[in-house]
């Protein structure tokens, strides 16, 4: 087990050096000059325009800035963006509230697709079930923000039982809306994930064996059914919380929320390459952790499954 | 990203402007007291809308709107501009000048920055020459380029030398009547000493002189100004402070002033246009601003020169219908543009001889494209490309001129778009754009001048179409030694009168300042430059 984690842990090393490498020539070939664009309509003196290139590497080619910026990463010091605050305290600042934001959306995702998930499943071909299916399928329907837009308003400001943005303090109250719409699309998907896999397995010959030796309905649902059904659902969820978290974009504009997304946006369309690729590494680091997680949870979840 | 420098736009109504420029002209750049605002001071905090500040908060970098709004609060310079554009003393005792060109600066006695240190003449000197230095980066660099001694390709220190304690003087390159009406932007305030000790970790919380000081900035979040209390001059704050909330959505923004948490929006989100003005009622500002939206004619287009060019020109600008266009596609937030000015400009006039090319009228336009036709044919199957960014909403209006040009002149027209901004500015740098181009202009200041020598004079560093006319050049001149501003507000007409004939630009709207308030604040006003003048607002806790 020991070893097994220790191997997936040295993984990280190179798909940290391949995304960031091609992260970095992503932003690198973004057409266009983001220091020009710096000074507006109006523009910047040519001269300006080549000390601020100066400072951040940006007049040197393209892997000399990639060593530069790998370099930083290895000494701790990621440097400053384009407004001279430190990279660190970039990400610091902005990756709280969207754990804060992602943690709660999959949680609400995990119980409610889940739960419901599940009775439907029990339930296939019933009123329950049919309902469920056309609900998830409107929620897959209907673009996030346009759920965003409309909750906000209608839950919001019209009827005031949310506080309409988040803010200056984020906290669990005025998180709560934007986690809903967050998880919204991500719910339909576990939802009908766990109710295809409990109605297949429903059928499967250890539940009618576990039927024929008499245990009771509750047993065999809850420890037969469900737990072998939630393999492929947690895959879903793992790679699912590094998705919310740097796919919290329009939630994060609908809502104010200042977190990872609209950071992110922001220093794309600036063209400010070395956070861009902070951010994206953190998340690259996330999603991989997640991912292991979810590994090492087969293994509880199948005892078939074991890892040396 | 949305880069606009927050110099810019004003908020009193066309008749307003008009009234004012009946009763002679003489209200801008006269140093009389402002009238009695109405409204006792109050202790609320009043919320305003804002985007992060994109450099350090101090008069020398910043150059766009989220950092502008803070710095105009936090710094107070020689001037300040009133609700109607109008420059009154703030720190100045007296600007005056034999020649227009060599001032003598005097300051008052008392003022201090934040942190208890004096503020002198040489606070201003100093200040001012570390921005115009060009090795010290700073993006407001270019705004003392009419000083003598500056340069943007060595490093040379400009004219500008302390007398004594409260005085000082400066030399510019060329007359300028209206120097005093430059001095209320921001790239003009003083820096304290410690400042220089050590620009670099200065950036937080600015040691300034103004009426307010930073108490916190929260990044991406909040930032917090509240009043200063050793604040001597006559912007006194009528509130108890100023959060300037960090949003990332307008429409996020509006939503929150719509249930009252927010008490001030700077910006209308395009998706309220139809329905803020019923929303909001009396509470509602939708007003001409600083701002005048062109489109250039590159001079290196054939097409576009010589006598058949300018006949070109005129057909294309009478052939847009700019009533319907800001009508249909802006739903009334932008205003047909008359003059190559704004409407909030002392002096500005709709009747300037040569105006009328600016009037929609598509036989005259196809007369006029016809005559040129026969000059020098380009051929049924001619396109005019009208080039902008597509990185923001410019698609839409762009498409309404284009069916326009289409219906009237019977040639194509097409929307050519850049990705990005920036890609768009390279392209008019080298000279690349293959047809027409959108250009905008927003005033630093607001005074005649600036609206036509950066833009259009020879050389000039926003004269994006390279248009070159000794002509006009030497009337700009001329009205920069004029005695009086009503004096060099006729010249600058009749340099105006010129660009009517040529049309380097065709002016096509100027844009409205949309913003509103909710009902938890009393006393708001939008000043000339379309930011709240925020120390006169009133809210009770």
């Amino acid at each position: 087990m020991r070893w097994y984690i220790g191997r997936r842990l040295l993984q990280v090393i190179p798909v940290f050096l391949g995304a960031t490498l091609l992260l970095y020539a992503l932003v690198f070939l973004r057409p266009g000059d983001p220091v020009a664009a710096l000074g507006g309509e109006r523009g910047l003196p040519e001269a300006v325009q080549e000390q601020i290139r100066e400072r951040y590497n940006l007049d040197k080619p393209f892997l000399v800035q990639y060593l530069l910026f790998l370099k930083g990463v290895f000494t701790l010091d990621f440097g400053v963006d384009f407004r001279g605050r430190e990279i660190v305290d970039v990400i610091a600042g902005a990756f709280p509230v969207t754990i804060q934001l992602a943690v709660m959306a999959l949680i609400i995702e995990a119980v409610f697709g889940i739960g419901l998930g599940l009775v439907a499943g029990l339930r296939k071909g019933g009123i329950f079930d049919g309902s469920v299916l056309v609900i998830s399928l409107l929620v897959i329907a209907v673009p996030t923000f346009v759920i965003g837009f409309v909750l906000q308003f209608l839950l919001g400001v019209k009827a005031g039982l949310f506080p309409v943005t988040v803010g200056r303090d984020p906290n669990f109250e005025s998180l709560l809306l934007p986690a809903i719409v967050l998880a919204a699309a991500s719910f339909a998907y576990v939802l009908r994930l766990t109710r295809t896999s409990v109605a297949e397995n429903l059928s499967a010959d250890y539940v009618r064996t576990a039927r024929a030796r008499g245990l009771t309905r509750s047993r065999v649902t809850g420890r037969h059914v469900l737990r072998n059904s939630l393999i492929p659902v947690v895959t879903f969820l793992g790679g699912d919380l590094g998705g919310l978290m740097a796919g919290a974009i329009v939630t994060e504009g609908i809502f104010n929320i200042n977190g990872v997304g609209g950071t992110l946006y922001q220093a794309i369309t600036r063209g400010e390459n070395v956070t861009v690729v902070s951010l994206t590494t953190v998340l690259v680091i996330v999603y991989i952790l997640a991912n292991l997680l979810v590994d090492l949870l087969y293994a509880a979840l199948d005892p078939r499954i074991r890892y040396a | 990203m949305k880069i606009r420098r927050y110099a810019g736009v004003t908020t009193f109504i066309v008749a307003g402007a008009l009234a004012l420029t009946a009763c002679s002209g003489g209200s801008s750049g006269s140093n009389d007291e402002p009238s009695d605002a109405a409204g006792e001071a109050t202790t609320g905090i009043v919320s305003v809308n804002g985007t992060e500040p994109q450099n350090p908060l101090t008069p020398g970098m910043t150059n766009e709107v989220g950092g502008g709004l803070a710095v105009k609060n936090i710094f107070s310079g020689l001037v300040y501009y009133d609700s109607e554009g109008a420059s009154h003393n703030e720190m100045a005792e007296s600007i005056e000048s034999e020649d227009n060109q060599h001032w003598t600066i005097t300051i008052q006695d008392g003022w201090t920055f934040s942190d208890g240190t004096p503020v002198t003449a040489e606070s201003y000197v100093k200040a001012w020459k570390y921005t115009a230095l060009l090795s010290n980066g700073q993006n407001q660099q270019y705004f003392f380029h009419d000083f003598a001694g500056w340069s943007d390709t060595e490093d040379s220190e400009i004219a500008v030398e302390a007398v004594d304690e409260h005085t000082f003087t400066v030399e510019l390159i060329a007359p300028s009547a209206d120097f005093q009406l430059w001095l209320g932007y921001s790239a003009f305030m003083p820096m304290p000493d410690v400042f220089f000790e050590n620009p670099d970790i200065y950036s937080d919380a600015p040691v300034g002189n103004g009426p307010y000081v930073v108490d916190s900035w929260e990044h991406e979040n909040v930032i917090s100004l509240r009043p200063n209390p050793d604040y001597k001059g006559p912007r006194t704050p009528k509130n108890g402070g100023i959060d300037i909330v960090i949003y990332t959505d307008e429409n996020t923004a509006y939503n929150d002033l719509l249930s009252d948490n927010l008490d001030i929006i700077t910006n209308v989100p395009s998706s309220a246009f139809a329905t803020f003005e019923d929303d909001l009622g009396d509470r509602a500002i939708n007003q001409p601003a600083a701002v005048v939206q062109v489109v250039q004619v590159p001079e290196w287009r054939e097409e576009f020169q010589g006598e058949a060019g300018k006949l070109r020109r005129q057909a294309i600008s009478q052939a847009i219908d700019r009533e319907q266009v800001t009508e249909t596609v802006f739903g009334g937030t932008r205003t047909p543009a008359t003059d190559f000015t704004s409407p909030v400009i002392d002096g500005y006039s709709d009747d300037i001889p040569g105006a009328e090319v600016l009037q929609f009228d598509a036989e005259e336009a196809k007369r006029l494209w016809d005559e040129a036709e026969a000059m020098d044919p380009l051929g049924a199957d001619y396109t005019l490309e009208i080039a902008s960014n597509a990185d923001s909403d410019h698609q839409t209006w762009v498409d309404a001129v284009c069916n326009q040009v289409r219906n009237a002149l019977d040639i194509g027209c097409e929307f050519y778009p850049y990705p990005t901004f920036d890609e768009f500015l390279n392209a008019r740098d080298d000279a690349s754009v293959p047809g027409i181009f959108r250009g905008g202009w927003q005033a630093d200041w607001p005074s005649m001048s600036n609206f036509l020598g950066p833009v259009y004079g020879t050389g000039a560093g926003s004269n994006d179409a390279q248009y070159s006319n000794p002509a006009f050049d030497e009337k700009l001149k001329e009205a920069g030694q004029a005695a009086t501003p009503d004096e060099a507000t006729a010249l600058y007409k009749e340099a105006q009168q010129i660009l009517f004939e040529d049309l380097p630009g065709i002016p096509l709207w100027y844009n409205n300042a949309t913003a509103g308030y909710a009902e938890t604040v009393g006393n708001v006003e939008f000043g000339w430059d379309s930011d709240p003048i925020l120390y006169e607002v009133t809210k009770s806790e």
